[in-house]
């Protein structure tokens, strides 16, 4: 047998505080410790489990069965094709709106800044009847639309058109105080050295910013997929047809069908948590 | 050559400012300045009295009501909690830290409708907390607060936690050197200089709990008068096509959420520049 | 208050940061502690302090032994490198804080602190800023208030980390004329740490030189400048030029050079290095001593009464710098390009433990 050898290292625990003077007493360490994990616990741990729970309740068949009969599968690619088209376009304008806040210096900045953060300020359902009020039948562009026989509310396109709205600031949000630490130093001595706009901009703003823009579009992203109130608005629930992920659970919450409800639910609590789990990644990667 | 051309106007070398602020500003315009201003063009088609009357009614009144006591008490639940978590986070070491860490991002991931029945699974008459309590949780008031706190918890933690963490042990130090002891210190040096953080969380928390819908529908039971709240009563009347309706409710909701947000500004405006120039 | 440190050992995970210290403070001392970055004597300082938990050894307070107590009970005023004013509260706030938060029983009345902390503002020349906030401050009167908020409370002991550090040239210069002053007034035992050697020989009765978590010689700021015991104080305070030689019949040699050595070291046949203070250094037209070796002058600064001389010695390819009076350089009429003679008025020689270092 191999003998092996252990390497005792000690730990070192961060020693910035060294003394007592700094530090509670056992006892109020343990209470606020303990109201901590008890909080967490029953307000986020619990949910996450209930889901799964319920998602299985049934057996592995019926769970299988509730995501992927039709109407499941129809909402799985709806959901999928809004994402793909509304993030890309919501990534380009977080891109654009930081490199003309960050990069130069005009007036109305900081109304623009909080412009960008509006959305965070709207319900959802506003958010949903604002584009109902442009675009419905009754809407400013409703006779129009109708004349020419294009459809937006009750279709994809409102349902893109809600997605945006509510996600507007995500990639912008991450990326502008990323992009104010760094200056614009690099970016002049690249143009400075004779490098066209779009050589500077890939080869040295975007490694600098990648990882800030990567947690901007996966937040985004997580937002786009479950997106409820916005989507419920414009979407007009037609099963198979208009209905995403998170309509599709209400929809089969109200019919009762909870295990197939929490099946579906249970993917999107998978997206949820692989966000977090990328979210933390990232983190890790920039303290390095 | 002359080198005043170079010192005329040329404030920068970098490309595309035209472009980026143009595509941004087009862009903002047409996805959110001018849908948000048709909430206005159509409120003024109403009358003053029908707008009054629309926006006055006894079950809109509730409805405002309830939307902001809950919004209000669960924002206050997560001042409290949320602290006493960002405070945990940073200062104290345990198992699962980061586990739990990484969980408070949760209510920001998890989609909101996801979140409403899972936890109105939880808090009903037979779920697993709901039959702990003598009293109906869901579908009560109560269920409401406890879905906008999940909804805000990140907020308020997450705008602690870098306080926390950049905080200066120097300061604590100072105060224990000068003879005060721990409460005294935390009291007086360390909660002073997390009111900042702590209002914002707060104006966070809240103004998302009055717009919020998602979650808070499944747990709300919907009961005119009792558990309607504003954002599902403008979707009410727009599911029975009473359009005016639903703007003038929304036009209100809309308002107050600027309002709070605009108030705190100004709150954390006039300390900052109190104390930090 | 006297202040007796006996057998202090710190670690830090691996890092040895205190190794066996011991010193005694007499009352009403105005002691620094100087160091390069590392030396323990910011840590030092800290455990005086309380903030910092020592591992072995006792710190005792006019002979009472007081390890086991807490910072808030040590009666010690603390200035810390950063102010670490409270942002919060105005200059009046900050230094009434250590009587405000004292209990009922042993708290002064409003007034009493309302003229306590005037009284102080007056003394650190800042009577006017009572209702400033800290951000509206520069920095030296930033340290002034962390300085009357630290005398507030009366300490029996004044401990300043690093006080003057973030300051720049000018105005650290009037702060230590003025703390000086504070002392002689005063007379509180004080302890400062610093890794600047003027300061310390500017300011301090007695200076405690550190070097990777040990002591290395206590004395009069003439003391450790004028006697270094060992290479380190010599390189640590002051410029020095370095002669590498060997020992040989008790005399260094180095190059042409050779002179003479302590008797103590007569018996060694070994490396040594002989340091010479730059003011130590006679410049000569002719050879006419003994030792004297042949250098070509590179450099001449001479802004100030003191001349500053740069020379590479003729006879090994080293450099050395001397530092001469304007009017034995005005008399000597050395131009730059000029060879001369020069020979270590003083040289103090040290075998190195290892030479590797």
């Amino acid at each position: 047998m191999e003998k092996l050898t252990i390497e005792q290292t000690v730990v070192t625990s961060k020693q910035k505080i060294g003394n007592t003077t700094l530090k509670e007493p056992w006892l109020i360490r343990l209470i606020l410790t303990t109201i901590s994990l008890l909080f967490l616990l029953i307000f986020l741990v619990l949910p996450l489990v209930t889901i799964f729970i319920t998602a299985f309740k049934k057996g592995l068949d019926v769970y299988i069965a509730s995501i992927t009969e039709p109407d499941a599968l129809s909402a799985i690619k709806l959901t999928l094709l809004v994402a793909v088209i509304a993030v890309p376009i919501n990534t380009l304008f977080g891109i654009a709106a930081a490199w003309a806040i960050t990069k130069f210096n005009f007036r109305g900045k900081n109304l623009l800044t909080t412009l960008i953060d509006l959305p965070f300020a709207v319900s959802p359902v506003i958010a949903g009847l604002v584009f109902i009020l442009l675009f419905g039948a009754e809407g400013l562009f409703g006779d129009l639309l109708s004349n020419y026989n294009v459809q937006i509310i009750f279709s994809l396109p409102g349902i893109i058109l809600a997605s945006l709205f509510v996600t507007v600031p995500f990639v912008a949000r991450e990326l502008i105080p990323l992009m104010q630490t760094q200056g614009t130093q690099e970016e002049e001595a690249s143009i400075s050295l004779g490098a066209g706009a779009l050589t500077t901009f890939l080869k040295v703003t975007l490694p600098n910013i990648k990882w800030g823009l990567l947690y901007g579009v996966i937040l985004c992203n997580a937002r786009v997929m479950g997106e409820f109130g916005a989507v419920s608005v414009v979407s007009g629930h037609i099963r198979g047809l208009t209905n995403t992920m998170p309509l599709h659970i209400e929809v089969l919450y109200n019919e009762y069908q909870f295990s197939a409800a929490f099946a579906v639910a249970s993917l999107m609590s998978l997206l949820a948590l692989f966000t977090i789990i990328i979210k933390n990644i990232i983190e890790w990667r920039t303290k390095q | 050559m002359t080198t005043t051309f170079f010192h005329k106007k040329r404030l920068t070398v970098l490309p595309g400012f035209k472009l980026s602020i143009g595509f941004t500003l087009l862009y903002l315009s047409i996805l959110i300045l001018l849908p948000l201003s048709m909430l206005f063009w159509n409120t003024m088609q109403l009358s003053w009295h029908d707008f009054i009357k629309i926006i006055s009614d006894s079950r809109v009144v509730a409805s405002y009501k309830l939307t902001f006591g809950t919004s209000f008490l669960a924002a206050i639940i997560n001042v409290f909690f949320g602290t006493i978590i960002a405070w945990v986070l940073v200062r104290y070491d345990f198992v699962g830290k980061k586990l739990m860490d990484g969980l408070v991002d949760l209510p920001f991931a998890l989609p909101t409708a996801v979140a409403g029945i899972a936890l109105t699974a939880l808090y009903a008459p037979n779920g697993w907390i709901g039959n702990l309590f003598p009293f109906k949780i869901a579908f009560t008031p109560i269920g409401i607060i406890i879905a906008l706190t999940f909804i805000g918890l990140p907020f308020v933690v997450r705008t602690v936690q870098p306080v926390l963490q950049n905080f200066s042990t120097e300061s604590e130090e100072a105060s224990a050197s000068l003879g005060a002891n721990r409460w005294k210190t935390f009291i007086k040096v360390i909660f002073p200089e997390l009111i900042p953080a702590i209002l914002t969380g707060f104006t966070l928390a809240f103004s998302r709990a009055l717009g919020e819908y998602g979650s808070v529908v499944f747990i709300a039971g919907n009961m005119p008068m009792k558990t309607e709240i504003t954002p599902l009563l403008i979707m009410t009347k727009l599911e029975q096509y009473d359009y005016p309706g639903a703007t003038a409710i929304a036009i209100v909701l809309l308002i107050s959420s600027f309002m709070i947000l605009l108030i705190m500004n100004i709150i954390q405006w006039l300390a900052n520049r109190k104390y930090s120039v | 208050m006297s202040i007796t440190i006996q057998n202090i050992k710190k670690k830090f995970g691996n890092f040895q940061a205190l190794d066996d210290i011991s010193l005694n403070i007499e009352t009403g001392e105005l002691i620094a502690l100087l160091g390069p970055s590392g030396s323990g004597k910011t840590s030092l300082l800290r455990i005086i302090a309380g903030l910092e938990n020592l591992d072995e050894g006792a710190i005792l307070f006019d002979g009472e032994n007081i390890t086991e107590i807490n910072a808030k009970e040590r009666n010690i005023g603390f200035v810390f490198q950063h102010y670490a004013l409270f942002k919060h509260m105005t200059v009046f706030e900050n230094v009434a804080y250590g009587l405000k938060v004292r209990p009922r029983k042993t708290r002064p009345s409003k007034k009493e602190i309302a003229d306590k902390v005037h009284t102080l503002l007056s003394l650190v020349k800042l009577e006017h800023f009572a209702d400033r906030y800290p951000s509206q401050l520069s920095g030296g009167q930033r340290q002034r208030v962390a300085l009357a908020r630290a005398l507030a409370v009366e300490p029996k002991v004044l401990l300043l980390d690093e006080p003057f550090g973030a300051l720049d040239a000018k105005v650290r210069k009037d702060l230590r004329r003025w703390l000086r002053k504070m002392h002689n007034e005063f007379h509180v035992t004080s302890i400062f740490v610093t890794h600047d050697q003027e300061e310390a020989l500017d300011v301090a009765d007695r200076i405690v030189v550190m070097n990777k978590g040990k002591i290395e010689q206590v004395g009069t700021p003439e003391d450790v400048y004028d006697h270094p015991n060992s290479p380190f104080v010599y390189d640590f305070l002051g410029n020095v030029n370095l002669f590498k030689g060997r020992l040989k019949n008790g005399q260094l040699v180095h190059g042409s050079y050779t002179g003479p050595i302590d008797e103590t070291l007569a018996k060694h046949d070994t490396e040594a290095i002989g340091y010479v203070r730059p003011h130590d250094i006679q410049i000569e037209r002719t050879a006419n001593l003994e030792g004297m070796v042949p250098a070509k002058i590179i450099f001449i600064h001479a802004i100030g009464p003191i001349v500053q001389i740069e020379l590479h010695r003729q006879d090994i390819d080293e450099y050395l710098e001397a530092e001469i009076s304007k009017e034995l350089f005005h008399s000597l009429k050395l131009q730059r390009g000029e060879q001369v003679y020069i020979r270590p008025k003083q040289l103090k020689v040290f075998i190195p433990d290892d030479f590797s270092i």
